[in-house]
Formats: structure tokens, sequence, C-alpha cells
């Protein structure tokens, strides 16, 4: 494990066992999970090993457990706090890794070594609870920004506004206008205007989470609008409603055809591929006779379709793609199929 | 003619403690609500009934008792023989993390003495309710702990009471409504023979039948390569699974969730096929088969031929004996 560059944080913290094999890919885009400690200034250390437990949790090691290990939402509960950098690498169509921060440090130390962290980083989301008092957290954003722009002018800030789901619904665009408001305000007084940051209100009980690491995500994808050039080529070809790139692990999609429409389509997808990944966990058991093919992470098409269309079309069975339909609910139609393994 | 007894209404009693969450769970199994839609609950008067349409010809007759200690105290008294009489089902729900287990079981017996005293056949169930806010690793001893108080205090339901650790937010409540009602659907052997012949035309490894509304597993059939499934629980978690993607269907149309489903549904899969479909009008079929275009076609051309006769049963009980012999001979 060459690891030297990261720092000694990362060391004796718990590790995934893919982590053994990080080290060619440390230069791969990162994506930062930050948040706060809330105390962590008053009462020092010893405050933070003992009452760890309630204080310290944003959300944030939440958050990459549901989006990242498919974790149920309700079991977040029993996490215990961050304490190291945690690494997750991800496979998918993109190498990159995503690192959680662990709220107690300071990563404003003078003795701490920012380009351990910081270098390579491509896209920075900090956690803000929304229910708790955000104001002492807005200033370590802020600061943490104005620090971050001198030296890493390219890393794209994205703010989630976190734990949405216990605020009521009406004063819910309030909360998140007003945290927008001091944030943009504290910038301009220091002189930064038009700050490159984006704002999603977020709960990791709906898809509001999936849907903001989406958007983080697709910020990372330099062929971005070659996809979405596809993608509308294709929804014109077949006149289908929309149509959605998905990565089947994590239900981030990659891209999307340009065209808005009305509703959530996005949900009904990735609530599909909840759909088909959970029936497949049930009824794909290892049968003996058919070959072993492995479902792993994969990219799948899901389409939306206003008619009946007709996709007969022959599949070879050497390849043994995944597809799957919904067929009239509603007047709808909803369309899957795996693109590569 | 027992069969025709059992068609009457059911009479199913839900009780147990206020706030432990019964009309939490109707309103899941019955209702089309998600979890997380129940906070919006308030506490239940009184008695609420509600009867239930379940295949057709079984109307489960649902009252969900208010757990106040002032409704259990007239339900043991005053309206004891009113309560209690003609019960098919009795439904007692424990909150896991009840500060009072000790109160909740005296409250228990009182109420399955009654119960012995007007209906003494009536099936006893127990749900040890919540259990999702135990940790998971000691959620099997903490059944296992209440299991056996509980069957202490069950006095004359000791022996045939069924006890399950229960949670709204997984299958675990499907697996006991399905049990639970199980107990209540009369002519289930025909049902399997029917089964058993569309199993005969395609080359499934599993049918399942599933009623509409709840998405509850009435019936299955499983083949010997099917039994071979690694998921014991299998049916509990396609209720769920069913259910929790009719619900996201229901919000992208933005309708209130109905008992519809969609016309049909299909995967194929590397390693299996699945096709889920209406069948009659209360049932939905789902049929497992091993991968590959041509068995699924068949599979649904015999889920077609076999749909009528499945919907005669569904109308009337009485005459599916004399046509049970020739079922799905008109398949390919």
């Amino acid at each position: 494990m060459s690891r030297g560059e990261d720092g000694e944080q990362a060391d004796d913290g718990p590790q995934d066992p893919d982590s053994k094999k990080l080290a060619p890919i440390e230069r791969k885009p990162r994506l930062l999970l930050m948040g706060l400690k809330r105390y962590a200034k008053i009462t020092g250390v010893r405050y933070l090993v003992e009452a760890n437990e309630d204080k310290c949790r944003s959300g944030k090691s939440s958050i990459s457990n549901v989006v990242f290990r498919k974790m149920p939402p309700q079991d977040t509960l029993f996490l215990p706090t961050t304490t190291a950098i945690l690494k997750e690498s991800m496979h998918t169509f993109m190498d990159f890794q995503v690192w959680d921060l662990p709220g107690q440090i300071d990563y404003l130390d003078p003795n701490f070594d920012p380009d351990s962290i910081f270098g390579g980083v491509g896209a920075m989301v900090w956690v803000l609870d929304a229910v708790d008092n955000y104001m002492e957290p807005i200033g370590r954003l802020t600061e943490t920004i104005l620090h971050l722009q001198d030296s890493y002018p390219f890393i794209k800030f994205t703010v989630f506004i976190h734990k949405i789901d216990s605020i009521a619904d009406d004063s819910r665009e309030d909360v998140i206008r007003d945290i927008m408001q001091r944030i943009t305000d504290d910038l301009y007084d220091a002189g930064l205007e038009n700050p490159p940051i984006n704002y999603y209100g977020t709960s990791i009980y709906d898809h509001s989470i999936f849907e903001g690491f989406s958007r983080v995500m697709q910020g990372l994808v330099p062929q971005l609008p070659i996809f979405e050039n596809l993608l509308n080529t294709i929804k014109d070809r077949c006149h289908f409603e929309k149509l959605y790139l998905y990565d089947v692990y994590s239900k981030v999609y990659i891209a999307s055809d340009t065209t808005p429409i009305a509703g959530s389509a996005y949900e009904l997808g990735s609530d599909f591929i909840d759909l088909i990944v959970d029936l497949s966990e049930v009824h794909g058991w290892h049968r003996g006779n058919t070959q072993d093919s492995k479902m792993k992470a994969q990219q799948i098409y899901i389409e939306e379709c206003g008619f009946e269309a007709d996709f007969t079309q022959p599949v070879d069975p050497e390849v043994q793609l995944a597809e799957s339909q919904v067929i009239n609910f509603k007047g709808h139609h909803l369309y899957l199929r795996e693109i590569n393994v | 003619m027992a069969t025709l007894n059992k068609m009457e209404k059911k009479k199913v009693l839900l009780m147990g403690k206020s706030g432990s969450g019964k009309s939490s769970m109707r309103n899941i199994i019955f209702s089309n609500y998600r979890a997380k839609d129940v906070r919006r609950l308030g506490a239940t008067i009184d008695v609420e009934h509600s009867n239930i349409k379940f295949l057709g010809n079984l109307t489960l007759n649902l009252w969900d008792c208010g757990g106040q200690d002032a409704f259990t105290g007239t339900y043991l008294t005053t309206q004891k023989s009113h309560v209690f009489s003609n019960v098919g089902v009795l439904i007692y729900v424990f909150d896991v993390e009840s500060r009072s287990f000790d109160r909740d079981l005296a409250t228990y017996t009182s109420i399955t003495n009654a119960l012995a005293e007007f209906s003494p056949s009536a099936d006893v169930f127990a749900l040890v309710h919540k259990i999702d806010l135990v940790n998971p690793e000691f959620r099997v001893k903490v059944v296992a702990n209440r299991e056996a108080a509980i069957q202490e205090a069950s006095g004359p339901f000791a022996k045939s009471l069924k006890v399950f650790g229960t949670s709204i937010w997984d299958q675990s409540l499907y697996k006991a409504w399905g049990s639970i009602v199980n107990s209540l659907i009369p002519n289930l052997d025909v049902m399997e023979r029917y089964l058993w012949g569309l199993m005969g035309e395609t080359k499934a490894e599993e049918i399942t039948l599933f009623e509409k509304a709840t998405f509850l597993a009435v019936m299955k059939v499983t083949s010997e390569i099917g039994k071979k499934n690694p998921y014991p629980d299998r049916d509990e978690k396609m209720s769920n699974i069913i259910k929790t993607f009719k619900a996201s269907l229901a919000k992208f149309t933005g309708d209130t969730a109905g008992p519809d489903f969609c016309e049909k549904f299909c995967i194929s899969a590397p390693k299996f096929a699945l096709i889920i479909e209406e069948l009659t009008k209360n049932t939905y079929v789902m049929v497992v088969l091993p991968p590959g275009e041509a068995e699924a076609n068949c599979a649904r051309l015999n889920i077609g031929i076999a749909r009528k006769r499945f919907a005669s049963m569904d109308v009337l009980s009485g005459q599916e004996h004399d046509e049970g012999q020739d079922e799905g001979s008109g398949g390919n």
C-alpha cells in the first residue's frame, strides 16, 4: 500500500477490502464529502471522542452508504461516526473515488497538508444539516471555499442541504433560499462574486440524494454532451418520451436526453432499477446448468414511451443482457435494457 | 359444506396497545400506503370497521380496535359479546419498544380469555411490531424471548398461536399477513391443482398467485428446480418489492394508488425470466422461468388460456370441482 500522500489520518481508519487496490487510481477524479462536527472548536478532542455519537452527524456517512453501498436508509441509524477519511472507489463506466472526510478534522490547520486531500479533487460536496443550526457550518463552508478558491480553482462546489425531509413541505424552499442567500452574501463580502456553487435539498429517505449526486457526477463526466446527443438521437428515432442512462449500481444517472418533461421520471426509473435488482437477487440464484454471468455494475438504458412499441429485436444469446418492460400502467410503458456489463 | 361456511364474512380483530402500529399496518397492507405515509395517521378512536374484499368471494370484516385503555376496558366488559363473537382471527400487536411489556401481556391474557369464551375456534396471531428499532443482530433473540412470554400468556390458544416479528419497513409485515390471510382462504386445494396444471404446460420453476390489492401471496407451486431457490422468504419479498414499485408507478402517474399494478410485467435476465400478469379480476400470477425467449412466450400463451379457468373460480366456488380435471389441456 503506497499511500504516502494521504497523510496519517487515512492509515488507521476502517477500510473496505477494495481499498488495497486503490494505489493506481489515486489520481482518478475525486469526490469529497464534507460536513461539520458541530462543537469541534469549542470543546476539543476529548469531547469529540465521548460525544461523537449524536453531535457529529450531519449525515455524510449515511449518504455515502445509501448511495454507494445500497444500504437501506433506516439502517444508517446504526452507523458509527466517521473518525478517519473513508475512501470508496467506484468502478462504473468511469472510475472515481469518493472520500468521506470526518467532521472533526480541521482542514485549515496550517500543519495539515492540503494537497493530499484537495489535490485532484473534481467536486466537493458539503453536507449541511437543514434542521440543525446552520450558521456555524456556513461560516466554515465559506472559509473553506475561499481557502480553496486560490489553490484549487477547478473544484466544483455543491451544497447538499440535507435532512430536508424533516422540514415541512411548505418551508423547504424558504430554508434552501435562506441558506443560499447567506452563503452568497458571505462570499460576496469576502470579495467572491458568482461563486461556482450548486445547491440541492436532499434526504436519504427519497430520491433527492440520488438526484443530487447525479448532478454532481455529471459535472465530472467529460463526455456528457456526447452522451446527451446520442440519447437525443435514440429518443427522436423511437419516439420515446424520456430516456435516461443509468449506472445500475449507484442509481446515479449519467446522462439523459435533454427534453424537459413534467414529473419526475428519474425517480420512476430508479425505482424500476431497484425492482429489477431486487427481483434478480431473489430469483437470479445460480441454477448450475446456465452459464454464470455475474450481475454487476452495469449501465442500462431506461426509456419511457407513451405508446406500444415493438421490442422484438433478436438478442444475441451469447451476450445475454437483461431487459424488462412494464406494459400499460395507465397508458404508460416502461422499458429497460442493459447495454453493457 | 365446510367450505361454504368459510365463505361467509370473516371477522378479523386487530388489537394491541395504543400506538403499537395497528392502523399503520392495516393501511399499508390494505390501502396501499407507503411505509412513510403512515406518519399522518392519528390514533384510532373506538373501533374502525372495514370490509375488505379479498379474492372476490372472501370478505374480511376487519375490526381495527383503538388500543387506549378506556376502549380496551369496554371491549372486555359491556361490548364483550359484541366484539368477541364469531371471530375468525385475532391479531394482537405488541410494540417491541413497549416499556411495560408485563402490562401488555396482562391485557393480552384477558383478551384471549374473552375470545376463548365466545369464539374458541379462532386463530390467534401475535405480532411483535416495530422490530426495525432493534439492532439487526439481536432481532431473532428478542422475538424468541417475546414469543415465549406471549405463548405463556395465551391460555387456551397457546398451541395454535403464531408469533411474528414485523416491521413496516421491510417484508416481515407481508410474511405475517400472508400467513394470516392464508388461514382464511377456502378451497386452496382446488387452486393448487389449477396451478400445477399450468406448471405442467410451461417449464416454470415456480408459479405464485398473488391477491391483487394487497399483493399477498395466496398460493404457490414450486418445481424441483424451483425448490433450490436459496430464499425461503421470497413470497413476502415479492409482495414488498412489487408494492413498493406500485407506489412509484402511482406517484408518477399522479393517481392515488389503486389496486392495479399494470397489465403485464416481464424481465428476461441472464439467469431467469419472470412474468407477472393479471390473471383474474382479483389476482396476479407470477411465473418464474428458466431464461429464454421461447419459454417465456409459451408461458404467456398458457397464462392466457388458464385465465378463463381461474375466472370461473373467482365468482363461484362451488362449480370448479367438475372442471378441475382438464385445466391447461389447451396449451400449445
